[in-house]
């Protein structure tokens, strides 16, 4: 080699804050939005419906009033991360309008207006915890009530008079004079915030070499000392918990691979990610042999197109509907608005990918995955850019869960795993899920304001001469 | 902690891989399965609002759509049936919530999502024609169909079931069976509530009136199936029907086994020739047959007939259920299942394929009822042409065969009912066991005229208790007639 390597960059220059590009990509994601629902008017009622403007430009406004309040909250942080978010979100209300619309039949009296209040709720609270968690650091004094909220939260469902089975899952809280929430969003918020402080201070312990088992010369796994698998057995009574008592099979198999995932990432073993699988696998198959529900789920999952699974109660007729739907959708899509939503079950819930794709085609469809994608991936780069263990469990916790959850609702609706009812991030109607999904982006956006941000200048630099000139 | 913060976004994307590689895999190739599975309701009620091409039995429309438009120019159009029960079971219904039939399988034709329609369905949108499905048109016989409906009818509340083939090309000539119901009952877009309900009362009917028994049910053949055997014996033991074999009056079979013919005896217990245990149906003179050509042999043969196929091997183009005539072992139950009991069951299509393939020099042709496929404008999409299904024996085993049959319908044969008079009609009755104290099902099998065939039938009466040539061999005459004596 008769070169050496180049040097590192110098830290002078001031990071590039590149907050003209983030304006716009969110003009796109507003024209987008704006489009999406002219389309569907047009297929609708053949005029392009007043929404575009009521419900177009209070989306471009909120979008906005993001955009100019980054600019003096976060001028450094990643600008992609809210133009993503906003596109998945603008798509979403797009989508949920052309819902209504197409039960209505009139354009006119459809309405998006609750999931846009929900919007600006979300952004709210996502610039509330931009201003006001300066550092997200200061959550670590709150370890373990953050996951005394996280149990609470899951919990709360199971209370009698609170919580209301909806579709065989106890998930939903009813709140006299509030409406109903679905505290299991906000959980795993909670869950991750503990996590990462949790396994921050313990993750020296965790790190300890175990028992390797080795065959000849090769180990196969280091088990670690048993006191030590306290945490993952904790984890993993919860997670079968959850699958048991809410039945509710899509966050028990978010709340325990995002553990893993976090776990792995603070102790780099890869034997408790081995150890956690199996442990998981084994839980689940008992609750498999022991509890209809969990079988029925199965049965599904693999015989979704036998007559008997179809016909019978909680069958897979809303699977089917689904995959149907995304079969007349094909690569391009009917367009938005010439779909047959009517034949699909919660089309703008749990269903909107496959509404999605429907409409908009896998061309449609490969496109919000890529920005998913997309946004998970700037959210890795956020943990890889920090420092301090905490903050890089937090970042990558929190862009994992995103990716995670994406993976369980699609993968339900086409057959990769069971069908959960699980929420799409940013798109699904429904208030918690959506201000939720704000939350973590909030705290990925201070993050990566901080760790982007130079440091302030050493006050020997300059300050002192003038003090003497005085 | 760098390394598995990289490895975990490199898992996370991954994830994302999967899902946009599954819904490609989806959406791009396994769309259309998806949309024709019967599963999905959508193709049946959206297609209320679109032109189905008609279904169409000898040049007259059986099935098609009828333009009920109202005052408001919302397109509707309502599925309109004629002949009442008649063309049914072959026909089949479009419901709101599902169909049956040519209705169901040639669903993608006559609606006009078939792909062989793309270029017409691209010219129409071109040119501003509203779209409109093929024609189907159909094989059937609507005298053979008309005289097979009006024998059960005349049974006085016996079930059945009768089939016709050409046996020269396969062509599916008449497909009954009984009872039936009529299509315009279930398929009301005005009425959906009268219609679904008619339907559930079908559903409910214990005389299985949704039932298509010519194609989707077995029945013990009995002594149809000695054809089958004498078929074996001929072939794999170089039998001739002068050929003699053991014919007692009465034969242990782990129960004894007794001729059904006048006196209860072939030939007074002497050993009997096989051309005339096949005129009077002697049944341990064929027993023993089917002792000597044994298990492997005798279900060989009945796989050459057709038997004992995969779900899904025979689709006329309604899917068959496919006949068994496994391989025995155990001699009490192969000597049975020479006679056509123990474990054999047939459709009465299989048996008809057992007929034509005699009449057919040994060989069977693959049964078809879609003839034609028409373009709106009448211009040719598919026509169906025979097919070899099997060649079940050789050209001189059939000769010998269809010589044996025709004495069956000759004085002293055990079916002069179905002889027509001035030619030779072959043919075989069959009255098969269905348990110990439960009536008889009555079959008779054959074709006309013997030397040069031009329709061959099956026809079961389910629980007809009494002979096959008395009852169900009129009902063979009538089809036959329907076609011969035009």
């Amino acid at each position: 080699m008769s070169k050496a390597p180049a040097p590192e960059a110098p830290t002078e220059l001031p990071p590039v804050k590149r907050r003209n590009a983030e304006l716009v990509l969110i003009i796109f994601a507003i024209a987008i939005t704006m489009a999406g629902i002219a389309i569907a008017g047009l297929n609708i009622s053949g005029e392009i419906p007043s929404a575009m403007w009521t419900v177009g430009l209070t989306f471009a406004a909120m979008a906005a009033a993001a955009h100019v309040a980054m600019r003096f909250v976060a001028p450094y942080a990643d600008p992609l991360i809210l133009p993503c978010t906003l596109f998945l979100n603008g798509i979403g209300v797009a989508m949920i309008w052309r819902v209504s619309a197409g039960e209505a039949e009139n354009a006119e009296s459809a309405g998006a207006g609750s999931q846009l209040m929900w919007t600006a709720i979300g952004l709210a609270v996502c610039f509330l915890i931009i201003i006001f968690l300066k550092d997200p650091r200061v959550l670590q004094r709150y370890t373990y009530i953050s996951g005394l909220v996280a149990i609470f939260l899951l919990a709360l469902p199971i209370i009698p008079g609170l919580g209301q089975e909806v579709y065989g899952a106890r998930l939903w809280i009813n709140i006299p004079g509030l409406g109903t929430m679905q505290p299991s969003e906000f959980a795993k918020i909670a869950l991750v915030i503990f996590l990462a402080s949790y396994l921050m201070n313990k993750r020296q312990v965790l790190q300890i070499v175990g028992k390797p088992i080795k065959v000849g010369r090769f180990t196969l796994i280091e088990l670690p000392r048993a006191r030590d698998l306290a945490p993952i057995l904790v984890g993993w009574v919860l997670a079968i918990g959850i699958l048991v008592l809410l039945r509710d099979l899509g966050t028990s198999l978010l709340l325990f691979g995002t553990f893993l995932a976090m776990l792995y990432v603070a102790t780099q073993r890869s034997s408790w990610v081995t150890i956690g699988l199996a442990m998981f696998a084994v839980g689940a198959f008992t609750a498999y042999l022991l509890f209809w529900h969990v079988k029925a789920r199965v049965n599904i999952w693999f015989n979704a197109f036998d007559q008997e699974v179809y016909y019978a109660v909680g069958g897979s007729q809303q699977l089917v509907e689904g995959l149907v739907g995304m079969a007349y959708g094909g690569l391009f899509g009917t367009g938005l608005g010439a779909g047959e939503l009517y034949s699909t079950f919660a089309a703008d819930s749990d269903l909107i990918l496959a509404t999605l794709g429907e409409e908009l085609g896998l061309t449609g469809l490969l496109a919000v995955l890529m920005v998913l994608g997309l946004l998970v991936e700037r959210g890795m780069r956020v943990a890889l850019a920090v420092t301090g263990s905490f903050n890089k469990l937090l970042a990558s916790g929190v862009a994992f869960l995103l990716a995670y959850q994406v993976f369980i609702v699609l993968g339900g609706l086409t057959r990769v795993i069971p069908l959960t009812g699980s929420t799409t991030p940013f798109m699904a109607a429904g208030g918690s899920a959506l201000v939720a999904s704000w939350i973590m982006m909030g705290i990925l956006l201070r993050i990566s304001d901080n760790a982007r941000r130079p440091a302030p200048q050493a006050i020997q630099d300059e300050g002192a001469t003038q003090v003497i000139r005085r | 902690m760098n390394t598995p913060i990289r490895r975990l976004s490199i898992f996370a994307f991954l994830l994302i891989l999967i899902l946009m590689g599954n819904v490609t895999w989806l959406q791009g190739f396994q769309a259309e399965a998806i949309r024709d599975d019967p599963l999905n309701t959508r193709q049946y009620s959206e297609r209320l609002s679109e032109a189905r091409g008609p279904i169409q039995i000898a040049g007259e429309n059986v099935a098609y759509s009828e333009d009920i438009s109202g005052e408001d120019g919302q397109p509707r159009y309502q599925r309109m049936y004629e002949g009442g029960p008649l063309y049914t079971p072959i026909v089949g219904s479009f419901r709101a919530y599902g169909a049956s039939g040519i209705e169901r399988t040639e669903n993608a034709l006559l609606n006009g999502t078939d792909d062989r329609l793309a270029v017409r369905n691209f010219r129409d949108i071109i040119t501003g024609r509203e779209p409109e499905g093929a024609q189907v048109q159909l094989t059937l016989n609507p005298e053979v169909q008309q005289a097979a409906y009006e024998g059960f009818e005349q049974l006085n509340g016996k079930n059945g079931a009768a089939v016709a083939l050409d046996p020269e090309t396969g062509a599916i000539l008449g497909a009954v069976s009984y009872p039936s119901y009529d299509a315009n009952d279930v398929v009301s877009i005005d009425d959906i509530e009268a219609a679904t309900q008619n339907y559930t009362e079908l559903e409910n009917n214990p005389d299985k009136p949704l039932l298509n028994r010519a194609l989707h049910e077995y029945y013990p053949p009995g002594s149809t199936f000695k054809v089958v055997t004498a078929a074996a014996a001929i072939e794999y033991l170089g039998a001739t029907p002068e050929t003699t074999q053991e014919a007692p009056d009465v034969m242990d079979l782990g129960g004894e086994l007794p001729n059904a013919t006048p006196g209860q005896t072939c030939n007074g217990g002497e050993p009997d020739t096989l051309a005339h245990s096949i005129q009077i149906s002697c049944n341990t003179s064929m027993a023993n047959w089917a002792l000597d050509i044994g298990g492997e042999n005798l279900s060989e043969q009945a796989t050459a007939f057709g038997f004992n196929r995969e779900e899904g091997d025979l689709n006329v183009p309604i899917p068959v259920l496919p006949s068994n005539a496994p391989v025995e072992t155990d001699r009490n139950i192969l000597a049975r299942a020479g006679i056509g009991q123990s474990n054999v069951q047939a459709t009465p299509l299989q048996m008809a394929m057992v007929a034509a393939g005699v009449a057919n020099g040994g060989e069977v042709m693959k049964p078809y009822s879609v003839d034609t496929v028409r373009d709106s404008d009448l211009s040719v999409i598919t026509q169906t042409s025979p097919e070899t299904y099997s060649q079940a024996v050789s050209a001189s085993t059939a000769q010998d065969l269809k010589e044996m049959m025709t004495l069956v319908t000759q004085p002293g044969g055990s079916g002069p009912n179905a002889a027509i008079p001035g030619m030779e009609v072959a043919g075989k009755t069959g009255t098969a066991e269905t348990g110990p104290d439960s009536p008889t099902h009555n079959w008779f099998i054959g074709f006309a005229p013997a030397d040069d065939p031009q329709i061959a039938v099956a026809v079961v009466v389910e629980f007809g208790d009494v002979s096959g040539g008395e009852l169900a061999a009129p009902i063979g005459r009538e089809m036959m007639e329907a076609v011969v004596l035009e």
